[in-house]
């Protein structure tokens, strides 16, 4: 019956097509990484810029920089060392631009981060402060105030504050943790944390290591980029399995 | 021929004229001295119009991001407006000395005013207790003092100016104020900040001065400093 059998082997045939993509499918979906792996970003905010130089600091000439130049490069710097380490970056400026906070926590906001770094700089102190919002932590919901969004986050942010705290040490960098209210990060809906670069110092303050010492600066960098891959691979850890 | 009458008589004028002459650089001297000592009695102090009290500063040092308690003894006014300033005046002049661990100029100057009034009720604080008003030259005898309250720090524009600009520096001024404030005054819960009686976005570029501060936040606890 061969009108039999030309209705059979299209049937067949569509069959045979239908299982064959459903393998091809199956083995892609395999192949490929989970997307949210994949694109796991972090907002880089390099403070002030513009009209806003902020803090003067020192050289070690005696020569003065203002504060938007050193974050500027330590912003490009960290996102190239986050880019090689497969991150994706967010910044907030790539140039002498200015940006008020509001505008600040809009760019990171808008980019989902799973961390923000708020950069800054200061002669005052010695290493590295840490610096989370000192908002109290309250619920996520999907409508948070915007001057006190960072507040669902506090948390997060504490934990990232941990975990740069821990490779900062690692890199024999004196660490200083605390709380302030920062109007830039208390709107960002992301773990956040305002990370501070002064002088280090030795331990009679006779010898410091001035910001702009090119050791020093790719040290931070590196501390800071460990960190980012160390909270990476919390975060996948902690995420839910499918 | 001149009359021995009138020799006589001019003879006493000159002698008369010479006495009155000694008689008056002395008197010039004299009145030179006094102006002299006058001067040298003027009070070069203020006079104490309080006693002496201990008051408890929470001092903030660069070095290790901490308030650290210290306690002195100051003439303190009665009225708890006129106390804040004058605690918050030594603490703005401990950081303007020389190798001061949080070194901020300005000295006293810097707190022009210290407002305390009723902590407003949508603040979320419980409302104040409605309590027997204290008798007048009691500490707290304003009547405004007897619940929670909320400090207003007017400081100076020339303060604000100078303040090294700095997310550390700036918070720990920030939190020291509303800690020493907390500290003297415990009814003070919050704080807030103006420069030159007016709102400022943030004291030197860094730390908020827009938000209102709680004052039991940015006191230490055993154990934990900020």
């Amino acid at each position: 019956m061969p009108s039999t059998d030309r209705t059979r082997r299209p049937g067949l045939r569509r069959l045979v097509g239908l299982l064959a993509a459903l393998a091809g499918s199956l083995t892609a979906g395999a192949q490929a990484p989970p997307p949210q792996a994949a694109r796991f970003v972090v907002v880089l905010d390099a403070a002030h810029g513009g009209d806003d130089a902020g803090a003067t600091l020192t050289n070690q000439d005696g020569s003065r920089q203002p504060e938007k130049n050193f974050t500027l490069a330590l912003s490009v710097r960290l996102r190239s060392l986050l880019a090689a380490r497969g991150f994706a970056v967010v910044t907030t400026r790539e140039s002498d631009a200015a940006a008020d906070g509001d505008t600040r926590a809009a760019i990171a906001n808008r980019a989902l981060p799973r961390a923000c770094l708020s950069l800054h700089a200061s002669d005052s102190g010695s290493g590295v402060h840490l610096f989370v919002s000192s908002l109290s932590p309250v619920e996520k919901t999907l409508l948070l105030p915007w001057k006190t969004a960072q507040g669902a986050w506090v948390t997060d942010s504490l934990a990232l504050a941990g975990v740069l705290n821990s490779a900062l040490g690692h890199a024999g960098m004196t660490v200083t943790l605390g709380r302030t209210a920062l109007p830039a990060v208390d709107s960002m809906t992301c773990p956040a944390v305002a990370v501070e670069i002064a002088p280090e110092m030795t331990a009679d303050h006779a010898q410091p290591t001035h910001l702009d010492d090119a050791g020093y600066q790719a040290r931070v960098a590196d501390a800071l980029a460990a960190a980012m891959v160390q909270w990476r691979s919390t975060s996948r850890a902690e995420a839910p399995q499918p | 021929m001149i009359p021995r009458y009138q020799t006589v008589l001019f003879a006493i004028l000159v002698v008369a004229s010479i006495v009155m002459g000694v008689v008056l650089w002395q008197l010039r001297a004299r009145a030179h001295e006094r102006l002299l000592a006058g001067q040298d009695s003027a009070p070069t102090q203020a006079p104490l119009v309080a006693p002496a009290e201990e008051a408890t500063l929470l001092v903030a040092s660069d070095a290790d991001n901490s308030l650290m308690t210290q306690m002195l003894s100051l003439p303190l006014p009665p009225s708890p407006g006129a106390r804040a300033k004058a605690v918050l005046g030594k603490l703005m002049e401990l950081y303007a000395m020389p190798n001061a661990a949080h070194p901020v100029p300005g000295g006293a100057a810097s707190i022009a005013q210290v407002f305390l009034m009723p902590v407003p009720l949508d603040s979320g604080q419980p409302a104040p207790a409605l309590t027997k008003p204290p008798r007048p030259g009691q500490p707290g005898a304003s009547g405004s003092d007897s619940g929670p309250q909320l400090a207003v720090v007017n400081l100076t524009g020339a303060f604000a100016a100078g303040h090294p600009s700095g997310l550390e520096t700036e918070t720990l001024t920030v939190l020291s104020i509303c800690a020493t404030l907390h500290a003297n005054l415990p009814s003070v819960t919050e704080v807030r900040f103006l420069v030159d009686g007016q709102p400022r976005s943030t004291l030197a570029g860094h730390a908020d001065l827009t938000r209102t501060y709680l004052a039991a936040d940015a006191t230490p606890t055993e154990g934990n400093p900020q």
